[in-house]
C-alpha cells in the first residue's frame, strides 16, 4: 500500500509485473497554447470507440456543447472567452492584445482527456479489479467485468469517469433488474488501447491538425513540454504552466498532462489534486479504532446496569 | 450519469448568488468553467443511505447479541441475533440493486483489495452475513448450540468493521466533505450503528429486559452528535453542506429525532416511552446516514469545495517552498 501514497514516480505494479511485456509509458502531452478549437479530438475520439451520442443541448457557454469529460465524451474541448491580455512585456499588457480602449478578448480552448495518472485513485477503489494498468502504463476498465458499482465515479479527482445509461446498440441490452435499464457499467478514455496495441497513435491524436495533442513516450514528453514552456515563457504568454508535469505531484504525475495559459481551475481542473488513497492507510486505522469505541461502548452499556 | 444542462446562471453553481461574496467568506478568490463541478457527482441511488443504516444495524447487532449472550441476558441476546440477521440480509439486497449491472454483483468477489473499502467491504459482509443468518437460523430451530454459538462469535468478530467501514468507503473518494471528514466520520458510523441496534432490541423487549440496549442507545446517540458536531466545526466551509438543502435539513431532523428519541428513553419503566423512543431514534439514525449521503452530492456539485482548499494548500506548499 505505501507505493500508492508514496510520490514513486512510476505506477504501482507497472512495468515489473509485465516481466518482458512492459512497454514505456506513452502518454499525451495536450499544448493548449496552438489548439484552435476544432473539436476533431471529439468527432475522432466518438468514432473509433464507438460512443454513443448522449443528447445534444445547447449550452449557451462559448462553443462547448461538450460540457464535460464522461461515459459519452473521452476528449472534451474547453473554451474560455476573457479579458486578459495574452502576452505581458515587463509584467504589462503586450504589443498585440493592448487596444486603446483596453477590451481585450483572449479565447482559450484546450482539449482535456483522463490524465491516466501514476497514482490513480479510480484503479485503487475498483473492487472487481475491472480497472487495471496496461502494459503502456495507462489505465482502463475492462468492460466485461465492470459490474457499474459506481465507486471510481466520486473517486477520481477530475471527475473523469462516469456510468453509462444508454444500451449499446452494438450489444444486446443487459437484463432489467429492478426497472433499470442501459449500459449500466463505467467508461472513460483507454488511451486507444487497442490501437497502442497495434502500433497505432490514439485517434484525437492522430486527427489534431495542430499537433496541439502529442503522443508519445512520457519521459520525452515532458523533455518536450519543458522546453515549449520556456519558449512560450520567453515569449511573455501570460498565464503559461505546465499542468501534470511534475512527478512529486498529489497523484504523481500525470501519463496526460497540458500545457495550459491560464490557472487550472479556469478550464475546469482541480489545482492541487490528491490521489484519495493517500490517506487511506490512516483511514483503515480510524475504522478499526472506531469499531473498537463502538465494542467499548456495547460493554459499557452492560457494565452500567444489573444486566 | 451526468446530464447536461443549458446554463441559466450565467456561471454561477446553483444557490450562489454572488461570486464574490461567496469566494472572500473562505478568504480566496477563485475562477471557474462556467460554474461547472470538477468532480463528478456519486450515481448510488437511495439504496446506499438505506444500508449505511442497515448495515450498521446488523455489524452492531451481532456485538450486542455476543455481549448479551456472555452477560446472560437470553431475551436481548436473541432481539439482537434476530435484527443482526435482519440487518445482514438486507444489505446485500440493496448493494445489489443499487449497482448498474446487478447480475454482476458476484465479481465483487473476484478479488481482494485492501486499497478499496469497497472490496474489502464486500467480503466482510458476506463474512458476517453467513455467520448472523446462521445464528439466527439455528436460533430459530432450537438446534446446535455450539455452532450458533460459534457463529455468534464470528458475526461479532466482523461488526465492528462493517458498522465502521462504509464511513472508510465514502471518506476514500475525492468529494471534498466525504474525504475531510474521515477522521470522525467513522466514530459517527460506529456509534450511529450502536444506536441503531440498542433502539431496535429496545422497540421490541420488555423495559426489565431492555436495559443494555436502553443504555447503549442513548448513549450511541450522545457519542454520535458529539462526533458529528466535532466534524462540522473542524470541516468548516468545506462542511456547509451540512448546513443547506436536502444534506442541511435532514441533519436537523436528524439531531431532534435522536435527541427526542434519546429523552423519551431515559424513562426507564414506561413501555409507551420506550417503543415512541426507539422509533424516534431508529428514525434519527435513518436521517443521519441521508444527511451525510446527500451532503456528498452537494458538495461534489460545487467547484468551489474542491477548488478554494486546493489553492489554499498550493499556496501554502509554495510559500513553504
Amino acid at each position: 500500500m505505501t507505493q500508492v501514497a508514496e510520490p514513486t514516480g512510476n505506477p504501482a505494479a507497472w512495468p515489473d509485473s509485465y516481466g518482458e511485456d512492459a512497454k514505456p509509458r506513452m502518454g499525451f502531452f495536450t499544448d493548449t497554447s496552438v489548439c484552435i478549437g476544432c473539436k476533431a479530438c471529439e468527432v475522432a475520439c466518438k468514432e473509433w470507440n464507438l460512443i454513443p451520442e448522449d443528447g445534444l443541448v445547447w449550452t449557451g457557454e462559448s462553443y462547448d456543447n461538450t460540457s464535460t469529460l464522461g461515459a459519452n465524451s473521452w476528449r472534451h474541448v474547453a473554451f474560455v472567452e476573457q479579458q486578459k491580455p495574452q502576452r505581458l512585456v515587463d509584467g504589462e499588457a503586450g504589443i498585440d492584445t493592448a487596444s486603446e480602449s483596453g477590451d481585450v478578448l483572449r479565447w482559450l480552448m484546450s482539449s482535456d482527456v483522463c490524465k491516466h495518472c501514476t497514482h490513480a485513485a479510480c484503479l485503487d477503489v475498483c473492487p472487481t479489479g475491472s480497472l487495471f494498468r496496461t502494459e503502456f502504463g495507462t489505465v482502463v476498465v475492462q468492460q466485461d467485468i465492470c459490474n457499474g458499482c459506481g465507486y471510481c465515479v466520486p473517486a477520481c479527482p477530475f471527475g473523469v469517469l462516469d456510468r453509462r445509461e444508454i444500451a449499446d446498440s452494438s450489444h444486446d441490452p443487459p437484463p432489467a433488474f429492478l426497472g433499470k435499464i442501459g449500459d449500466g457499467r463505467v467508461w472513460k478514455c483507454t488511451l486507444c488501447y487497442d490501437r497502442l496495441k497495434g502500433g497505432h497513435e490514439p485517434a484525437c491524436a492522430k486527427a489534431c491538425p495542430t499537433d496541439s495533442i502529442q503522443f508519445g513516450e512520457l519521459d520525452e514528453l515532458r523533455e518536450r513540454a519543458d522546453k515549449r514552456l520556456a519558449k512560450l515563457q520567453g515569449e511573455g504568454w501570460n498565464g503559461a504552466q505546465l499542468y501534470g508535469r511534475d512527478p512529486d505531484d498529489g497523484v504523481g504525475g500525470f501519463g496526460a498532462f497540458f500545457l495550459l495559459l491560464d490557472e487550472p481551475e479556469v478550464y475546469g481542473l482541480p489545482p492541487d489534486p490528491v490521489v484519495t488513497t493517500k490517506h487511506l492507510p490512516a483511514m483503515w486505522t480510524t475504522a478499526f479504532v472506531a469499531g473498537a469505541a463502538l465494542v467499548g461502548g456495547v460493554v459499557a452499556a452492560f457494565a452500567g446496569g444489573r444486566k | 450519469m451526468t446530464r447536461i444542462e443549458p446554463n441559466t446562471q450565467n456561471g454561477r453553481p446553483p444557490g450562489v448568488t454572488s461570486w464574490k461574496g461567496s469566494i472572500t467568506e473562505a478568504g480566496t478568490s477563485m475562477e471557474s468553467y462556467y460554474g461547472r463541478p470538477i468532480i463528478k457527482e456519486p450515481v448510488w441511488q437511495p439504496e446506499i443511505p438505506v444500508y449505511f443504516f442497515t448495515g450498521g444495524l446488523g455489524g452492531a447487532s451481532a456485538i450486542l447479541s455476543l455481549a448479551a449472550s456472555a452477560a446472560g441476558n437470553e431475551k436481548l441476546a436473541k432481539a439482537a441475533r434476530y435484527w443482526g440477521a435482519v440487518g445482514d440480509n438486507v444489505s446485500p439486497l440493496l448493494l445489489i440493486s443499487d449497482l448498474g449491472r446487478p447480475e454482476r454483483f458476484l465479481n465483487m468477489l473476484r478479488v481482494f483489495k485492501v486499497t478499496s473499502p469497497m472490496s474489502v467491504g464486500s467480503w466482510v459482509l458476506v463474512c458476517s452475513s453467513g455467520a448472523s443468518t446462521t445464528a439466527a437460523a439455528l436460533e430459530l430451530v432450537g438446534r446446535l448450540k455450539p455452532v450458533k454459538v460459534a457463529a455468534e462469535v464470528v458475526a461479532a468478530l466482523f461488526g465492528p468493521l462493517l458498522a465502521t467501514y462504509t464511513a472508510t468507503l465514502v471518506s476514500d473518494t475525492a468529494v471534498p466533505v466525504w474525504h475531510q471528514g474521515r477522521h470522525e466520520l467513522p466514530f459517527v458510523f460506529g456509534f450511529s450503528a450502536g444506536a441503531t441496534a440498542g433502539a431496535a432490541c429496545a422497540l421490541v423487549l420488555d423495559p426489565e429486559d431492555a436495559g443494555p440496549a436502553r443504555r447503549l442507545a442513548i448513549g450511541g446517540v450522545v457519542a454520535e452528535n458529539v462526533a458529528m458536531g466535532l466534524m462540522e466545526a473542524r470541516l468548516g466551509f468545506v462542511g456547509e453542506p451540512y448546513r443547506k438543502g436536502a444534506a442541511g435539513k435532514l441533519n436537523v431532523a436528524a439531531k431532534g429525532l435522536t435527541a427526542v428519541g434519546a429523552a423519551l428513553m431515559t424513562r426507564k419503566r414506561s413501555r409507551a416511552a420506550q417503543i415512541a423512543g426507539s422509533a424516534l431514534v431508529l428514525g434519527g439514525e435513518l436521517a443521519l446516514r441521508w444527511s451525510v449521503f446527500k451532503a456528498g452530492f452537494q458538495s461534489a456539485r460545487d467547484p468551489r469545495y474542491t477548488v478554494v482548499p486546493q489553492k489554499q494548500r498550493r499556496a501554502a506548499k509554495t510559500a513553504e517552498a
